[in-house]
């Protein structure tokens, strides 16, 4: 009734082009940007801190994650790897060189991490599918290896732990909750926006033709190398953006196991729930697998208190895990596309509501 | 599914989560102290984390059985960290505003005291890290929130290559032997290195590093090296199944077992039990204690909260090692907040802030731990504004294949090796965060 797009013309080309091309959504879509901008007058410090920032970092990486696995078809493992090499790139950088802008730093991880992710991007040009997993499986170890042991990319601190502080944008400090989130927001919108209109371009029709059938796709004239590679290095670069933030904004100090391969499954499992192929998938992604398992763990102990029943803490962990896993399966049953899939189905059924055929 | 079902499903999924998520502001009972309890019941560390647990929840249950603290209730929460480090940074912010606001924070992990260090200031909510966490933060001119109190690893591992001296006959036998540590690769592992190789460089000992990746369960790398290096002495630095795993790798390899000194992570019950007779003659450091199933404490907690069957896991296990360390971890908050009432009016709910002073000018001479029931337990703990450790003492402690028995006298870190590190270790982070030092006027308050 409300969701239709009946008597919008479209008189020019870059109006029938836009992302949102109905109305409805972009007026939903400004609601919903202006929202989140105002969300940390609305919540308090600990929804913020501990479920809005990581949501927001985690999702940012999953669109770096989504653009080379839902988009280039490259399936990696080794996206924890990038983002600590984003994360340790961005530190060095920063303490390294005096007066150095944390914007810029920020950068210069994604920078640092594009090129390892090229590196490691080589064997795509080979191998493929679960094989190609397992060799983005190498760049996750090495990570691992490189910052545990290599002095040097964490200043020598003899515990391997490095941290920062006074972080700074343009003379705003961002200490309190409501400054980092807001700071996370405008980079999530940002590489969001650059994300979408990369899928939408020429490049990101390659990428889509590559993962559909790399034979045909270089038989019409597109270079497998460029393609893939081009994927490997934006990803990279997102996530590694990510990886700076996480250590950054969220934890504050952090040590190589923060980035462990744990997190590349993690990423992976984002982006599949979410929805392969879809900016907006990475965002319902990140969100059931950040905030569900807080969710439940808070709300296992609440639902057993209604019964008048005492939980144990492990057994809380326990459950949760297991609800967890339970409710992956099930999601994936019901829907393999990923949550995305759900979303576009709910939106087709809004524009013929109330009367459907 | 149906459009109106999914979203009646997730509009009601969303009303629970404001619900469930929201902090409880509701009950501001006066009269009742929080204590957060940051543990790990799941995961590789298991084994360890759970005495640990139980002992700390347990001296609660003991302090509000025997009333409170002057009066004052206490109540606790438990919030899982399975040792991931955010995992524990998300409980720490759940926890910290609960139930008028947390007391202190015992994060239990080295990597989450790397991270609430961080934090704490800006919360004004003291940590407790005792015998673990980062050990330069002993300087409270710099570290004003983290208390690393009975100890720190290198006071640890100072005691340790004291012993080992000792043992040689003098710190100028240490010339040319050479000593391997294996460690847990994490920041807990590595935080012993830069002692070692300090006293290295002193005596003329040459040291081996030989990490192990987290869990540990898979050390034969690690092993065949010390097959082929032959150190004198073995230090480890395990922790969980890499304890027991070490030690069975020790077998395996012929190392004698009586060669090994483990650090207090990897000195009880359940380190050591799997591989029992295997593990006779291993040593480790006591940190103040051991295993005291016979302490007037441990009775106490046997009486007044077991036998009322409000007991915190299996009884059998009451007076272990770990167990013990949880109990003491429990006991040294109380304590300072107890210390804070003093100054701040007793009978009354204390702040971080005001626990932190508490915790800052602990004076725990023999009189009141002997009144507390640690009689042989502990020795004295005094703390000061500059000193956040409070105590330097260790003992050497041995498996006799059934248990842990004592098997040296008491020895006392060199603090002319250590105040120098910490010291120069402070002062790099406070460059580091552009801190000033405390000043005497700040100390007072």
């Amino acid at each position: 009734m409300f969701y239709r797009e009946n008597g919008q013309f479209k008189t020019s080309y870059p109006a029938d082009q836009q992302i949102f091309a109905i109305n409805q959504d972009r007026w939903a879509i400004w609601g919903l940007v202006a929202l989140a901008f105002a969300v940390p007058l609305l919540v308090d410090q600990y929804m913020l801190r501990a479920i809005l920032i990581p949501f927001l970092i985690l999702a940012l990486a999953a669109i770096g994650v989504n653009i080379l696995v839902g988009y280039c078809g490259q399936i990696s493992l080794g996206s924890g790897g990038f983002m600590a090499v984003g994360a340790y790139a961005a530190y060095n950088t920063l303490i390294r060189i005096d007066g150095m802008p944390l914007l810029l730093a920020l950068i210069s991880g994604g920078f640092f991490a594009t090129l390892v992710g090229i590196f490691f991007g080589i064997p795509s040009l080979r191998v493929k599918g679960l094989y190609l997993a397992v060799a983005t499986l190498a760049a996750q170890f090495f990570c691992d290896w490189a910052f545990l042991r290599v002095g040097w990319f964490t200043n020598n601190t003899p515990s391997g732990s490095v941290s920062v502080s006074n972080l700074q944008v343009f003379g705003l400090p961002i200490e309190t909750p409501a400054q980092k989130y807001l700071f996370c927001l405008s980079l999530l919108v940002v590489f969001a926006l650059l994300a979408k209109n990369l899928v939408r371009s020429a490049i990101g029709r390659e990428w889509m033709a590559i993962r559909d059938m790399d034979v045909a796709a270089a038989v019409i004239g597109i270079r497998p190398m460029y393609a893939k590679l081009s994927a490997f290095a934006v990803s990279s670069f997102i996530v590694g953006v990510a990886g700076a933030l996480w250590g950054f904004v969220h934890l504050g100090s952090w040590e190589p196991a923060a980035f462990s391969i744990d997190r590349s499954f993690q990423l992976l499992f984002i982006v599949i729930i979410g929805g392969l192929g879809s900016i907006m998938g990475s965002l319902f992604g990140a969100a059931f697998i950040v905030v569900l398992p807080i969710f439940l763990n808070q709300a296992l102990p609440w639902a057993g208190g209604l019964v008048g029943m005492e939980i144990s803490t492990a057994a809380i962990l326990h459950t949760e895990y297991m609800v967890f896993g339970a409710l992956i399966v099930w999601f994936l049953i019901v829907e393999p596309h990923g949550l995305a899939k759900l979303w576009s189905t709910g939106k087709q059924k809004m524009r013929l509501w109330p009367f459907p055929h | 599914m149906k459009l109106k079902q999914l979203t009646l499903a997730l509009s009601l999924l969303a009303a629970t989560a404001a619900t469930v998520l929201s902090p409880q502001t509701a009950f501001a009972q006066a009269k009742e102290q929080f204590f957060p309890m940051l543990v790990y019941r799941t995961g590789a560390y298991a084994p360890n984390g759970v005495p640990f647990a139980n002992g700390m929840a347990d001296y609660y249950k003991l302090v509000n059985a025997k009333g409170g603290i002057n009066g004052v209730k206490i109540i606790m929460e438990e919030c899982e960290t399975g040792y991931a480090t955010d995992r524990g940074v998300e409980c720490y912010e759940r926890l910290k505003g609960k139930n008028g606001g947390a007391t202190v924070f015992q994060p239990l992990s080295t990597g989450i005291t790397f991270a609430l260090t961080e934090k704490a200031p800006g919360d004004k909510i003291p940590l407790i890290t005792g015998g673990y966490g980062r050990s330069e933060s002993a300087d409270g001119g710099v570290f004003k929130w983290n208390f690393p109190l009975t100890g720190t690893y290198w006071m640890a591992a100072d005691v340790l290559i004291q012993h080992i001296a000792k043992k040689e006959g003098g710190l100028d036998k240490l010339k040319g032997k050479k000593i391997a540590l294996v460690y847990h690769d994490s920041p807990y592992g590595k935080e012993p290195i830069p002692l070692l190789q300090e006293r290295a460089a002193m005596h003329g000992f040459s040291l081996q590093l030989l990490p192990v990746t987290h869990p540990g369960v898979e050390q034969k790398a690690t092993w065949l090296q010390v097959r082929q290096n032959r150190p004198d002495y073995v230090l480890l630095w395990g922790w969980g199944v890499m304890n027991s795993t070490s030690l069975k790798e020790a077998v395996a390899t012929g190392y004698p077992r009586d060669k090994m000194y483990g650090v207090w992570w990897s000195g009880a019950e359940p380190d050591v039990k799997d591989v029992a007779d295997g593990a006779k003659g291993y040593h480790a450091i006591a940190l103040q204690h051991g295993a005291e199933p016979n302490s007037k404490v441990v009775k106490d907690v046997l009486a007044l909260v077991h036998a009322k069957g409000q007991g915190t896991g299996p009884k059998d296990e009451v007076g272990q090692v770990l167990y013990m360390r949880g109990l003491i971890a429990g006991m040294l908050a109380v304590e300072g907040v107890k210390r804070a009432q003093d100054r701040y009016g007793k009978g009354k709910v204390m702040t971080g802030d005001q626990t932190r002073w508490g915790l800052e000018n602990l004076a725990l001479d023999q009189k009141k731990l002997d009144a507390l029931g640690f009689a042989g337990v502990m020795r004295p703990i005094s703390t000061s504004c500059v000193d956040h450790m409070g105590a330097n003492w260790a003992r050497i402690q041995t498996w006799d294949g059934k248990k842990w028995n004592f098997s040296s006298d008491w020895y006392q870190a060199d603090d002319s090796i250590l105040k120098p590190m910490v010291k120069n270790a402070a002062d790099k982070y406070a460059a580091e965060k552009k801190l000033q030092r405390r000043t005497p006027a700040d100390c007072q308050s």
